[in-house]
């Protein structure tokens, strides 16, 4: 279970070298039973950890991805990998979550196409992918899954946990449904439910892979199209509600890519034009758009305070016992401070213990994956898990 | 730096105050809390259950790594958050004066406090009065240290202001200290001439019927 550890040490504060690894989750016979009523039969986790699990074993943390995040929080797969994990400034020796001190852990979620099952996995039954036959899975299958790992890995409770956006989502649903397997937590830019915009920029995602004429209904596995306009337009859109007007403004200007006058055609020229194509043009090459559906329906289904509280916060919140953190960024309108604040007001009429910070930052909701963002979000996290943890108790 | 080491000293001083005034176990809440000295202190010494409001970020980040429950926020938003009496105590440090509209956060902390224990720099100090009325400037003290142009200190008040206050809108006064820097804790109550000689007030106040 340790044997992820970092051999090489390429750079300093860097896990180094990691390799992912896989687990089958022990289902039972009947498969696993979804919230949708539907099972699975069958259900693989890509995983990497980073430290070492103490002999008291209770240093673990996980740390959840966002909607198209992975399992790759941090270091490189090789010495010569172009870019390290997607958290990488804030996971390794001596960094917030410091893998000197505290057991790691990410697993990519149910639904996705990083190594866990999911729409463009294959079906056992059929030996095919399962495209739209795959069933509709939530927040809270996602977190069961998980919560099976966990107990395979043999770690008996989480010292903290941590996420933003969709991973903040999958915190709150951990706290709500395990509430006493986990010490502490820390939820990033997130909140307890989806707001209808936000549900309306994902439709709009949807609508453009399913109008792509090469998603045929999900099934284009091994085609030799792919919905690949679909998922860059998607993914085109998403992109801009994760910065903001100001950080866009920063970054492009009106500047013109590679010409000094208009050209008069309808090819990208503006700067800003130019970056989202290419964002698109890379997204499509590392993300399935199956499962682009399946994950942001699970997002905008998901409200706390409807599964745990009759669509009550405050009731729902009633549950937790955890320590929490929460954070938001002043300029993120996607996932704005009113539904950070919504969710700490509810766990502090439950006189839970919970602490509060919004960071000012112009970088919207991306805020919490910018290293040039870092120091005021790593400094907090430090300080929360540093108080949790004291440095005697480190193995 | 020495002002600045001053003005701790003195906040020290009024935390002794402060511990002394606090039932033990009981639930309070801290506005303005700073970096969460006093907080620490009413958790070691009296165990109570505390929650701090600040607004400066590195001071909620010093809070959080002391392992406190802290609210980044704004005072003068109100309390809108907190049920009423949901605290024993509800504690505004030194901060009364910083505060754009006083009137309205008192009877927010008498809403959500069963008890709201308030000090402020007393702005009838001898020392005080005699800057303004002998060499014309504004006065500058320990405890008021900034200048004209400088000062977050925008409502400015003395003691028998607050009491009168306090009479014109039935507040019950539970206790009231005139103290003094100086002395073994930092403190010193005044009992002659209390609002010429004092130079901090200390309530402690509440709107709870019997109380």
């Amino acid at each position: 279970m340790n044997t992820a550890n970092s051999t090489i040490q390429p750079e300093p504060g860097s896990v180094g070298v990691v390799k992912p690894q896989h687990l089958s989750v022990v289902v039972p016979p009947e498969g696993f039973r979804l919230e949708c009523g539907r099972s699975l039969p069958a259900i693989e986790v890509a995983y990497e950890t980073y430290g070492v699990l103490s002999p008291e074993r209770d240093n673990a943390i996980l740390i959840l991805h966002a909607l198209t995040g992975d399992a790759h929080v941090a270091g490189r797969h090789s010495p010569d990998d172009r870019k390290p994990g997607w958290w990488d400034f804030a996971v390794g020796p001596g960094r917030a979550f410091d893998t000197n001190r505290y057991f790691v852990i990410c697993l990519n979620i149910l639904g996705g196409c990083k190594g866990t099952t999911g729409p463009s996995s294959l079906n056992p039954d059929t030996g095919r992918p399962y495209g739209m036959t795959f069933p509709a899975v939530t927040l809270g299958d996602m977190v069961r899954v998980q919560k099976h790992v966990i107990d395979q890995l043999g770690i008996p409770s989480l010292l903290s946990m941590a996420g933003g956006s969709l991973g903040g989502m999958q915190v709150l649903e951990w706290l709500l449904r395990y509430p006493d397997f986990v010490r502490s937590a820390v939820i990033l830019a997130s909140t307890s439910k989806l707001s209808p915009q936000s549900i309306a920029f994902n439709e709009v995602g949807r609508k453009a892979i399913i109008s792509d004429p090469a998603w045929n209904n999900g099934d284009y596995y091994g085609a030799a199209a792919r919905p690949e306009t679909g998922l860059a337009i998607a993914r085109m859109i998403g992109h801009i509600t994760y910065l903001s007007d100001i950080s866009m403004d920063q970054k492009f200007g009106r500047r013109l890519q590679n010409r000094a006058e208009y050209s008069y055609e309808f090819n990208h020229e503006f700067a800003v034009e130019n970056y989202l194509h290419y964002q698109g043009a890379q997204f499509v090459q590392r993300f399935d758009a199956n499962s682009y559906l399946y994950i942001t329906k699970a997002m905008d289904y998901y409200d706390a305070a409807a599964d745990w509280g009759g669509s009550n916060l405050e009731k729902a919140c009633a549950r937790i016992k955890a320590k929490t953190l929460v954070v938001s960024f002043t300029s993120d309108w996607l996932f704005p401070s009113r539904q950070s604040l919504e969710l700490v007001k509810a766990l502090r009429q439950n006189n839970a213990d919970v602490s509060y910070l919004e960071i000012e930052s112009d970088y919207g909701h991306d805020a919490f994956l910018i290293p040039a963002n870092a120091d005021p979000l790593i400094r907090v996290v430090d300080s929360f898990l540093d108080n949790l943890y004291p440095t005697e108790g480190a193995p | 730096m020495i002002r600045r080491r001053l003005r701790e000293n003195i906040l020290l001083s009024d935390y002794n105050m402060v511990v002394s005034l606090i039932e033990p176990g009981s639930r309070v809440l801290d506005l303005g809390c700073g970096s969460g000295a006093l907080l620490e202190r009413l958790i070691k010494e009296r165990q109570v259950k505390g929650m701090g409001v600040e607004i400066e970020q590195s001071a909620v980040i010093e809070c959080i790594r002391k392992g406190l429950s802290v609210f980044q926020g704004n005072i003068d938003a109100g309390l809108a958050d907190y049920g009423n009496a949901s605290y024993d105590y509800v504690i505004l440090n030194q901060t009364l004066q910083v505060i754009q509209r006083p009137d309205f956060v008192i009877e927010e902390l008498l809403r959500v406090g069963k008890q709201a224990i308030i000090s402020f720099p007393h702005f009838g100090y001898w020392r005080i009065r005699w800057q303004l009325a002998f060499w014309g400037r504004m006065p500058k003290t320990g405890k008021l240290s900034f200048d004209w142009f400088n000062t977050p200190n925008i409502h400015l008040l003395t003691i028998k202001d607050f009491r009168q206050f306090c009479r014109d809108r039935n507040i019950t006064i539970l206790k009231a200290l005139s103290l003094r820097s100086g002395g073994q804790t930092g403190c010193l109550q005044v009992k002659w001439l209390p609002n010429l000689l004092a130079d901090e007030g200390l309530f402690v106040i509440t709107r709870q019927a019997g109380a």
